[in-house]
């Protein structure tokens, strides 16, 4: 527990600090919401409908900019080696990782959300079922994600195939998320917070396996 | 399946299965289009319903291959089966140009019988999401240099795509959606006409017989491959 936590304490520094990722997901999230009203136009009503869906959208592509960084860097300096052979097995250090990614990218995005919101003319009825689908939604994200930066450690460039491969993997949680937005601002039921929640429990439960699966074959060859 | 994994005898067994695989393939797609040709009109579709001979037989091997291509790569994972892992890699090609007629084939159909290219229902947005599984997946195995590596790492990632198999499947269950539930693999049988249902059949299992010529065909030439890198690596070349 105490190896868990130390690994844990020593990415959220690694990514607050310069070079780190926190600041710059956060800015990336406000740009891609702010160059959005331009595209499609200031419409108000326009801006009200979507607005759920760009937020989610945006949310997602602020979440793949810190997963290249996630493994890459340890992998190269040799400290993901040293971590492999220490005394927590390989899925612990993923969901360490990946932990780490959602309080220093995912919280943040869930904290800005409602004033980018406001930003987008989100109806008042929006704002909490907004901010809980991004809570229980941006998890699976930086879950996802560590599958993808795993898979991606030894290629080149894998930043350019991480999102190609991330992208199909996590449109389940923008559909349900963006969905039960729109549906609690029309005052439908649905089960899509449910639906959410579960694809969110079942990525952050599964996937530091398939994680750690990955970051092996990385350090065997 | 052990037996196999030598590749020698993959490719003498291969070599004497694969005309007569070729053959029968060809005589089942003959038929199938024959008795596309012959089937009579639809009472409210016309002469569009003809579609669904060549966009459900592609959706059904689009997805049965990404089926194959997850069980090649448990087996190469777990069982470090070695052509396990090229029939996985030859496979994904496959498959994802039979996703894409699907898509192309049922977005035709949908103009006449719905009106619409395109809609984002369940079916269609998660078959989409099919395409973008095989094509993230045929570029991972073309970033990674070392190819031991990328069969495994490969692997990792067609098995957690699984999940979007159930999906499609059960999508039109789950959701209302525009395009049609289960016609044929539902309880208490196929609700659809014998005279459709045979070109159908037919035309299925020409598709899946096309599916596995053309695979068998892609491992044999990988195996090819290797053997000549082998041969200039050992010759100094």
């Amino acid at each position: 527990m105490m190896s868990f936590l130390a690994l844990l304490t020593r990415d959220l520094r690694l990514a607050v600090r310069a070079g780190g990722s926190a600041f710059l997901a956060l800015a990336f999230f406000a740009a891609v919401v702010t160059l959005v009203p331009f595209g499609i136009g200031a419409d108000s009503a326009l801006l009200a409908r979507t607005a759920a869906g760009i937020l989610w959208v945006a949310a997602v592509l602020a979440s793949l900019l810190a997963f290249d960084r996630l493994l890459q860097l340890d992998m190269e300096d040799g400290s993901l080696d040293l971590l492999a052979l220490g005394p927590i097995p390989l899925e612990a250090i993923a969901a360490a990782k990946g932990l780490a990614h959602w309080l220093t990218t995912g919280l943040p995005l869930v904290l800005l959300s409602p004033v980018l919101a406001v930003l987008l003319n989100l109806p008042s009825r929006g704002f909490l079922a907004l901010i809980t689908s991004l809570a229980i939604g941006t998890p699976a994200l930086s879950a996802i994600g560590t599958i993808g930066a795993a898979l991606t450690i030894s290629v080149r460039r894998g930043g350019l195939i991480l999102p190609l491969i991330v992208l199909p993997l996590v449109a389940p949680a923008v559909i349900f998320g963006a969905g039960f937005v729109g549906s609690t601002i029309d005052g439908i039921q649905n089960g899509a917070i449910w639906l959410l929640s579960a694809f969110s429990l079942g990525a952050v439960l599964l996937s530091p396996f398939a994680a750690a699966s990955a970051i092996r074959i990385a350090l065997s060859g | 399946m052990f037996e196999f994994a030598n590749p020698k005898r993959f490719m003498d067994l291969s070599g004497t299965v694969l005309p007569w695989l070729a053959a029968v393939t060809g005589i089942l797609l003959a038929v199938g289009l024959y008795l596309s040709f012959a089937a009579p009109p639809d009472y409210q579709q016309g002469d569009t319903v003809r579609i669904m001979f060549v966009h459900v037989p592609a959706a059904w091997v689009a997805m049965m291959g990404y089926g194959f291509m997850a069980l090649a790569s448990a087996i190469g994972l777990v069982n470090r089966h070695p052509l396990a892992e090229v029939a996985a890699k030859q496979a994904a090609p496959l498959g994802a140009v039979f996703t894409f007629l699907a898509l192309v084939t049922g977005s035709l159909w949908g103009r006449p019988m719905w009106g619409t290219y395109w809609v984002w229902d369940g079916r269609l947005t998660s078959f989409l999401l099919l395409l973008f599984l095989y094509l993230g997946y045929i570029a991972l195995w073309n970033a990674i240099e070392n190819e031991a590596r990328a069969a495994r790492v490969a692997a990792i990632l067609a098995l957690v795509g699984i999940v979007n198999l159930p999906i499609i499947e059960f999508s039109v269950d789950w959701w209302t959606t525009l395009h049609q539930g289960e016609s044929i693999f539902r309880k208490g049988g196929p609700r659809i006409a014998a005279v459709f249902l045979w070109p159908l059949a037919t035309m299925a299992l020409g598709y899946t017989g096309l599916f596995f010529t053309l695979l068998i065909i892609r491992m044999r030439t990988e195996i090819l491959e290797r053997r000549i890198r082998a041969a200039a690596m050992y010759s100094g070349t």
